[in-house]
């Protein structure tokens, strides 16, 4: 028996021109936590798949239990014993909890006879790790730390030792996820091998026992938790120590540029993702929204944007109120002073199969400036676009390029230049360096900066805390939909952290 | 003529009528539960008549003709599987290209092959599937009500025409209480679920393809082998298109599948019988609403007006994993 | 993310992968003519000759390409709104009651030149209209435009039935069609454009509708590309949520293409009721609805394609009835083959080639190599 439940040597993986994974040596203990983390793009879920035998290394060994294991699909991965729980979770929406705990694990042609082994499976695993869920609930009518608790027993009903979790708490309210944690820990008394991957590293100190860091495709060291820090891991992911300081003046804020209003949202389903949401911006400031993802902040920026309808409430752009509940249209907005560059850069923000100068234009081509006579003025267009390519700096400086082509922080500068350049009254952001590269970020933060400090009001939502610190002047902490508190930049992380986990002022817990 | 033979005898039309759209609709059941949607039900269907027709003449053999017709038909459900399963092409354009290429090709192989104006040569007795008469159908004919329903409803149908009926509960049974239907269902609905749980996504899909067109290909050879002695040009008619609106009329589910044909050939029979006949209150239907009425009910369902059509939700779209 | 295909340079891209396809299509619709034990080659041969041949053959070629230029258009631009219009047949259909109310309303007392746009514009507000209820159903009620508008073909057809059986046929006729129309109901032949190249149309119903067809082309290219509608559209086609983020109302861009899609579709009844038949028959159009798709499909939506590819299916109709002249082994049907077999390679299976045209281009071109390196980077 080998010390080690997972030994990877000289993993190497392309797809196509890029390279995802470079010779990546990895040695995971058996009966421990393991965190891996690096930024987004880093290839720990490339790395992991691999494992899983979702993809197939271009070179390099699996080894398993100390043997060497070839990996081709996802089957030698589960007979190996390998588990595990992806980010978007692998489950048919329509299929009860048994349905979907026995695809693919069967035992025989029909049905039936496994239907009973697998009652009665189930309800061991359940005793031995607190993992309780109905058997016959629709997966679709579970909320979300359900549904990934099902994924857990599907792994662990193939018999998994190894248990791979990749970016689990994504979408984990903090108590969730607590529990999460707690039923990891419960595995690892049980003798599992857990493979943690998440680019959180409060998570990492919290729960692991060794983290492995990677960084653009490669594995850069291994720590013993206890042995290393924050400030350690962070340097590592990032390659160099990041200032998460930005330079900025104190903030001079003016006249109210934004009002929001009790303002609730529901989604399709009719869930209340946005609850009585009340704030004001004025002009000149950065109001940062902080909170986990999925708390209702991106419904909550897309109904100010008139993307998405509102349950109740008001919102008043510039004194002039917004019909948030019916018809509100995000080109009346724009006109009226409003700039949004949206969450989903790829797919709301761009089209990707658009010409630069195209997007350019995303959202105000119906401005007259654009047309001439009946048709688009394509010269004017090209020439706005070849003015904001060099302000920003955008490159390659083609506007006749397809936006599919140019790299993420160069498809984040075309939507801010869109949106910036318009002199906009109240400007909203929501992830401004998601997937960016670590140069447009710092660019990008500068140029918020000036965009308050030219007197417009701001509203910031990212899942980064540190960004939301570092650029804000005033934090709302979003929780379950509702507005948890509000901090000034200079609370501690802790303190923060509290409000994300929606313990409200007073000390209270919400629920 | 009074009022229960009347009955007797259309729902005795509406068993022939149905037969096809029951086939036809259940091999798209297969298909479409699956993830890849098929308008080709159309073309299967066409060309297993022809080939079915075109081997029952040569060999003088029913069964051997239902065997061809099953090869033609899954042969071209392998082409739209390679098109859009494997290529991940347009299902749409897939299905719509095969009914083109097979529209044309009968015609005109049956023309090379037989000359008569792309039709085959009347069948005989041994090329053709003939009714059968249930145990004492003869006997129990004139005893009043149960006899008539015995003998003239139940009793007299071709051997197809039970198996269409019968695969209505298998095919139920296959979805809802086999592995490879509970796989089946995921993958229409989530195939990286079953990528993940170590199932291969592509040869589950053209499993799927195949049962639709072993299923198209006995509805094709209903056609030509049982309903007519032989082959005619076009002679599906648009029964491919009313089993796919039967189809998305039962909500994808197979006992649904069964009334929805029956409600369509009932149309059709109440159609064809009562052409030119006024009707108390409505006065004359022209036989063209009724033509169109299994059309227009689909639309309405379609719209949401009564109930809801959910079709199963990765279909229409090719499985890639994602990175 | 996939692995991201290797850019062709644009004659690879838009000639030479098209070309290859449909070359698979005729050698495979070869394979058919040999089974039938015909001569491929002879095949060939007629329908060259069939659609070339004379100056009437040319007629009639053009004649057929006037109406695959319309539908062609129909299918393109539902295609860049991201629909797939398969309701053509019915549309052209239903269109051609605007057509022929027109005509024997005003046949009588007005000259063609008169009759025609009010024709046209009648043709086009019934196709519209019958492509209007599947895209108000896709847009507001959520209902799959391709089964609706599949539906909408055969309501069409029953409906048209109707019609010309109720409505349309004259009194103590037997024939399901409407009175031939005066003087004032035809469209003039393009006489004069063949005699420019000194040819003799003879009595191919070639007409000024073919005008008509290249005006919308070039009408239908400065929509979609150089209009704010076409923006829309385009916008719409490649990213629904684009197009909510940017306030493209989704349910009007989506009834108003198919508008557009359905009156473009609604004027090929011009070409064979006004400038061919001149009267209105059963089941005018023939097809021309579904050939439109492989128009679309093989021209790549846009009008500088159509038009090729609508000329090689009008050669395909007219050589194919000089084939089934000729060679009395293949009929006409031998059309609807290839039909299908270039939507299946153009369409379906659009990229089989596409990695080994992409390795051969690249390959012999030096430049060809360093785009492909440089990009993705």
């Amino acid at each position: 028996m080998s010390e080690l439940a997972i030994e990877l040597k000289g993993i190497d993986k392309s797809f196509g021109v890029v390279h995802a994974n470079r010779t990546i040596d990895l040695k995971v203990r058996k009966g421990t936590i393991h965190g891996i983390v690096g930024e987004n793009g880093a290839g720990k879920s490339t790395l992991m798949s691999i494992l899983y035998g979702f993809y197939q290394a271009d070179r390099g060994d699996i080894l398993i239990d100390g043997r060497k294991r070839d990996i081709r699909d996802p089957n030698a991965a589960i007979a190996a014993g390998i588990g595990m729980v992806h980010q978007h979770f692998m489950l048919v929406e329509n299929f009860t909890v048994l349905e979907n705990i026995m695809l693919g694990a069967e035992e025989s042609q029909f049905l039936n006879a496994g239907i009973a082994k697998a009652r009665a499976e189930l309800r061991r695993l359940e005793r031995d790790y607190a993992l309780e869920v109905d058997p016959d609930a629709v997966i679709g009518e579970l909320p979300v730390g359900l549904q990934q608790r099902v994924e857990i027993l599907k792994a662990l009903y193939r018999g998994a030792d190894i248990l791979i979790l990749d970016e689990p708490t994504g979408v984990l309210t903090p108590a969730e996820a607590d529990h999460l944690f707690r039923i990891l820990e419960q595995l690892k008394t049980e003798g599992k091998t857990v493979v943690f991957i998440t680019h959180k590293l409060r998570e990492i100190m919290a729960i692991t026992d060794e983290v492995s860091v990677m960084r653009r495709g490669k594995m850069v060291a291994t720590r013993r938790t206890a042995e290393t820090s924050v400030e350690e891991l962070a340097e590592l992911m990032v390659g160099r120590r990041v200032l998460l300081r930005v330079d900025k003046k104190d903030a001079t804020p003016g006249d109210t540029k934004l009002s929001v209003r009790d303002l609730t949202v529901r989604d399709s389903r009719g869930v209340t993702m946005v609850d009585g949401v009340s704030f004001d911006i004025r002009a000149g400031e950065i109001v940062g929204i902080a909170g986990v993802a999925g708390n209702g902040q991106s419904e909550l920026l897309e109904t100010i944007a008139g993307m998405r309808r509102a349950a109740s409430g008001t919102v008043t752009l510039s004194g002039r109120t917004i019909d948030v509940c019916g018809a509100a249209d995000p080109s009346e907005l724009r006109r009226r002073g409003l700039a949004h560059v949206p969450e989903d850069r790829h797919h709301a923000g761009l089209v990707l199969q658009f010409t630069e100068s195209e997007n350019a234009i995303l959202g105000y081509h119906g401005d007259p400036k654009y047309r001439s006579g009946l048709l688009l003025d394509t010269q004017a267009i090209r020439a706005e676009a070849e003015a904001k390519i060099a302000a920003y700096d955008i490159r390659p400086p083609d506007p006749r390029l397809k936006t599919a082509n140019f790299s993420g922080g160069n498809q984040q500068k075309i939507v801010l230049a869109r949106e910036m350049e318009r002199d906009p009254q109240v400007l909203i952001i929501g992830q401004p360096t998601r997937g960016v590269d670590v140069g447009a970020i710092e660019f990008i933060h500068r140029r918020i900066i000036e965009m308050r400090d030219q007197g417009k009001a701001v509203l910031l939502v990212s899942v980064e805390l540190d960004e939301i610190r570092a650029l804000s002047d005033r934090i709302l902490v979003m929780f379950a939909g509702r507005i948890a508190g509000e901090r000034t930049p200079a609370a501690s992380e802790g303190e923060i952290g509290l409000l994300m986990a929606g313990v409200e002022d007073g000390g209270e817990a919400a629920q | 003529m009074d009022v229960f033979q009347v009955f007797i005898e259309l729902a005795q039309s509406t068993i022939r009528v149905s037969t096809p759209l029951i086939l036809a609709a259940l091999a798209g059941l297969f298909t479409e539960r699956a993830g890849v949607f098929d308008i080709g039900l159309e073309g299967k269907m066409l060309g297993a008549a022809f080939a079915a027709a075109s081997v029952a003449y040569i060999l003088q053999s029913a069964t051997m003709g239902l065997l061809a017709g099953v090869l033609v038909s899954v042969l071209l459900s392998l082409v739209h599987g390679y098109a859009s399963i494997t290529q991940r092409g347009s299902q749409i354009v897939s299905g719509v290209a095969i009914n083109f290429i097979v529209a044309g090709s009968t015609v005109i192989l049956g023309e090379a092959w037989f000359r008569q104006g792309g039709r085959t040569p009347a069948l005989s007795a041994d090329g053709r599937f003939g009714t059968l008469a249930l145990p004492f159908a003869e006997t129990l004919r004139d005893v009043p009500v149960l006899g008539p329903l015995y003998s003239g409803l139940l009793s007299g149908h071709s051997l197809l025409t039970y198996l269409a009926f019968l695969m209505v509960p298998a095919s139920w049974w296959v979805l809802y209480r086999t592995r490879f239907g509970l796989r089946l269902r995921a993958v229409g609905e989530n195939p990286g679920a079953v990528d993940t749980a170590g199932i291969s996504v592509i040869w589950l899909r053209y499993r799927a393809v195949i049962c639709c067109g072993v299923l198209c290909g006995v509805a094709g050879a209903y056609l030509s082998l049982a309903a007519n002695g032989g082959f005619t040009k076009g002679m599906t008619a648009g029964k491919g298109y009313i089993a796919l609106a039967a189809l998305i009329f039962a909500k994808w589910r197979p006992a649904n599948v069964l009334f929805a044909c029956l409600l369509f050939g009932f149309l059709d029979a109440f159609a064809i019988r009562y052409q030119s006949q006024a009707f108390p209150l409505i006065g004359k239907v022209p036989v063209q609403l009724m033509q169109a009425l299994p059309y227009i009910l689909t639309i309405i369902l379609l719209a949401g007006f009564i109930g809801k059509a959910v079709p199963p939700k990765a279909g229409g779209i090719a499985y890639v994993k994602e990175r | 993310m996939s692995v991201p295909h290797a850019k062709l340079p644009g004659w690879a891209e838009y000639g030479l992968i098209p070309l290859v396809n449909l070359a698979v299509a005729f050698l495979i619709s070869g394979l058919v003519v040999l089974i039938v034990g015909e001569s491929p080659l002879d095949a060939a041969y007629h329908m060259v000759n069939g659609a070339f041949g004379r100056g009437e053959y040319i007629g009639f070629t053009l004649y057929y390409t006037t109406t695959f230029i319309f539908t062609g258009l129909a299918v393109a631009v539902a295609f860049h709104c991201g629909l797939f219009n398969i309701g053509g047949e019915g549309q052209a259909y239903v269109g051609g009651i605007g057509v022929a109310v027109a005509c024997l309303a005003l046949d009588r007392t007005m000259p063609w030149y008169l009759v025609f746009p009010i024709a046209t514009v009648g043709a086009a507000f019934f196709g519209a209209f019958w492509a209007f209820i599947p895209g108000w159903l896709q847009a507001r009620r959520g209902s799959h435009i391709v089964i609706t508008t599949i539906m909408f073909n055969f309501i069409a057809a029953s409906l048209m039935n109707y019609l010309l059986n109720r409505v349309f046929k004259p009194l103590g006729s037997m024939s399901l069609e409407t009175r031939t129309f005066e003087a004032g109901g035809q469209l003039p032949r393009l006489d004069w454009l063949m005699s420019i190249f000194g040819l003799d149309l003879g009595s191919a119903p070639f007409n000024v509708s073919f005008l008509l067809a290249l005006l919308a082309a070039f009408a239908v290219w400065l929509l979609i590309s150089r209009t704010r509608l076409g923006y829309e559209m385009r916008t719409m086609g490649f990213s629904p949520t684009a197009a909510r983020y940017a306030g493209i109302g989704e349910a009007r861009i989506i009834i108003v293409t198919m508008a557009i899609s359905g009156a473009l579709a609604g004027m090929t009844a011009l070409n064979s009721i006004m400038g061919e038949q001149h009267r209105m028959q059963l089941d005018f159009v023939q097809g021309a609805g579904f050939v439109g798709i492989a128009v679309a499909l093989m021209g790549r939506s846009h009008p500088a394609g159509i038009i090729p590819a609508a000329l090689l299916f009008g050669v395909l109709y007219q050589g194919g009835a000089e084939i089934a002249f000729e060679m009395p082994a293949i009929s006409r049907d031998m059309i609807v083959i290839i039909q299908g077999l270039v939507i299946l390679f153009a369409g379906a299976l659009e990229h089989m080639f596409r990695p080994a045209v992409t390795r051969l281009v690249l390959g012999l071109s030096p430049q060809g190599r360093d785009t492909a390196a440089t990009r993705g980077a």
